[in-house]
């Protein structure tokens, strides 16, 4: 797993790379018995989760399920925020009971993100376990949460941010470190 | 995609009149998150309006509205107070906005409100610092019906645009038919009232100039993609403005023979609760085109989506 300290941008032919290479370090990380399903965060997890599951078909063959999560209602600044953010659909057209859920993300950040994407889960099941897999995992952990699996581990100050592009929403792929 | 955040820009929902298309498509598309919250396989409910208190004003009986908002409260994990007028000291002569000023000292972040006179809502809108939501006001407004019908109606069509939908019975006492006036003129259907010329007044196209007037329901069913009965109520007057109940059956009623005029996938509405044999038979009521029931479901996502929408405090407060 590649490390980086400073902007480390990735265009689209690395990011194509990079996730194959987490497809591949998923499998080596599951026993064959587990049930695998992939459940992205709400924008971009839920494209990086469908890819992930289209290189495993091709890779293994298994058909993982894919399903959304949006974390609106779960966030710990809900109550504070100005004007009621829009909920999009959390779309789990499976059962979660024993199985052994991915969270798929673009960015791991304050971990807050996950940790109501955790409670969210929760509400529709008790999984074996849960995994987390992120694009891009970058300094300023505010919550005890870690990911498993990382396309890029970055170590940046405050006031930068990590931008992670996907073609399904932004037109094209790419990681970026950009002041703001 | 994320670069223009929409923000919900009323602080009440007073009726449907004062929304635009997009505040009515906002609460709309809310809503279907929300409905995948109560079809859930398991735990039902949502930390949405956690620590929010929630105060269910009714001063006209109500069951369904009412189970259904507190129900909708429920699975937003809101505080709930149920506050009924003939429990209250309204018995012993305290005005409204005394009443308000009560609840107003205990801070409320929501209040349902359903009560006989239409500028209620208004007024309690003036005096307090919590949202209003009305439940029903009179023969004005019932916003949260027709957000309902709109939304049963999309889910069915995909669209509300170019729909043609009848609105059947007593259009002069009814507030469901103005809610759904404002909506769905607003957002593209074509709607023609029908029901005797008592019970529906000429001067509602003046307001909404779109719309089309007929006595002769008959003739209006074959063009029709939804038909929505009202209810005769007899409560609020409806026999004052008709010859009989007989009479108004023979000519109003939905039933099959009229059925067999209707496209063969029209949807049939009602907001409930049904005088069987009167506006509408059992055969159509529990029949394959209905969507009464799905009305009922329907009902607590789209409260949870404005309960949702007027829980936090706003940047640009609009009434």
């Amino acid at each position: 797993m590649p490390a980086a300290t400073g902007p480390c941008p990735m265009d689209p032919g690395q990011m194509e790379t990079t996730l194959q290479r987490l497809a591949a370090d998923l499998v080596a990380r599951v026993k064959p018995e587990e049930e695998v399903v992939l459940l992205g965060i709400r924008s971009r997890g839920l494209p990086l989760a469908e890819r992930l599951a289209t290189l495993l078909r091709a890779t293994t063959g298994a058909q993982i399920p894919v399903g959304s999560l949006d974390i609106t209602l779960y966030r710990d600044d809900l109550t504070e925020m100005v004007g009621s953010p829009i909920v999009r659909p959390t779309e789990i057209p499976f059962t979660l009971k024993e199985r052994t859920v991915v969270l798929v993300d673009d960015v791991l950040y304050t971990g807050r993100t996950v940790r109501a994407a955790l409670d969210a889960l929760l509400d529709h099941g008790r999984p074996r376990r849960v995994m987390l897999l992120v694009m891009a995992d970058r300094s300023g952990r505010e919550l005890p949460i870690q990911a498993d699996l990382a396309g890029l581990r970055v170590e940046i100050p405050p006031g930068h941010r990590v931008a992670v592009r996907v073609k399904e929403i932004d037109g094209e792929d790419g990681v970026s470190v950009e002041a703001c | 995609m994320t670069s223009e955040r929409y923000v919900f820009p009323h602080k009440h929902l007073l009726g449907i009149e004062p929304l635009s298309p997009r505040d009515i498509t906002a609460l709309l598309d809310q809503a279907q998150a929300f409905e995948e919250v109560c079809e859930r396989p398991s735990i039902k409910i949502v930390p949405a309006l956690r620590k929010k208190l929630v105060v269910n004003l009714f001063f006209e009986n109500s069951t369904r509205t009412r189970n259904s908002f507190e129900i909708a409260e429920k699975r937003l994990s809101a505080e709930i107070i149920n506050f009924d007028a003939d429990t209250s000291s309204l018995n012993k002569g305290e005005t409204l906005v005394d009443t308000a000023m009560n609840l107003e000292a205990m801070h409320p972040d929501l209040i349902v409100m359903r009560h006989s006179a239409p500028g209620a809502h208004a007024l309690l809108a003036r005096h307090m610092k919590a949202s209003i939501i009305n439940a029903g006001d009179g023969s004005h407004e019932h916003p949260t019906q027709a957000l309902l019908d709109a939304y049963t109606l999309r889910k069915k069509f995909g669209r509300l645009e170019g729909l043609r939908v009848a609105i059947v019975g007593d259009i002069r006492n009814s507030r469901v038919v103005r809610s759904n006036l404002w909506l769905l003129t607003r957002m593209g259907a074509k709607v023609t009232l029908v029901g005797p010329p008592t019970l529906v007044p000429q001067e509602m196209k003046a307001t909404w100039p779109g719309i089309e007037i007929n006595h002769d329901f008959d003739a209006v069913i074959p063009d029709q993609d939804a038909i929505m009965m009202l209810r005769a109520q007899f409560e609020r007057g409806t026999g004052a403005y008709i010859p009989g109940q007989g009479e108004y059956s023979r000519f109003f009623q939905l039933n099959l023979a009229r059925m067999k005029r209707a496209k063969p996938d029209v949807v049939v509405l009602h907001p409930g609760p049904i005088n069987r044999g009167l506006e509408i038979t059992s055969e159509v009521a529990d029949g394959p085109n209905n969507l009464i029931l799905d009305q009922v479901t329907n009902g607590v996502p789209v409260r949870m989506a404005v309960l949702y929408l007027l829980s936090h405090p706003h940047g640009e407060q609009v009434p």
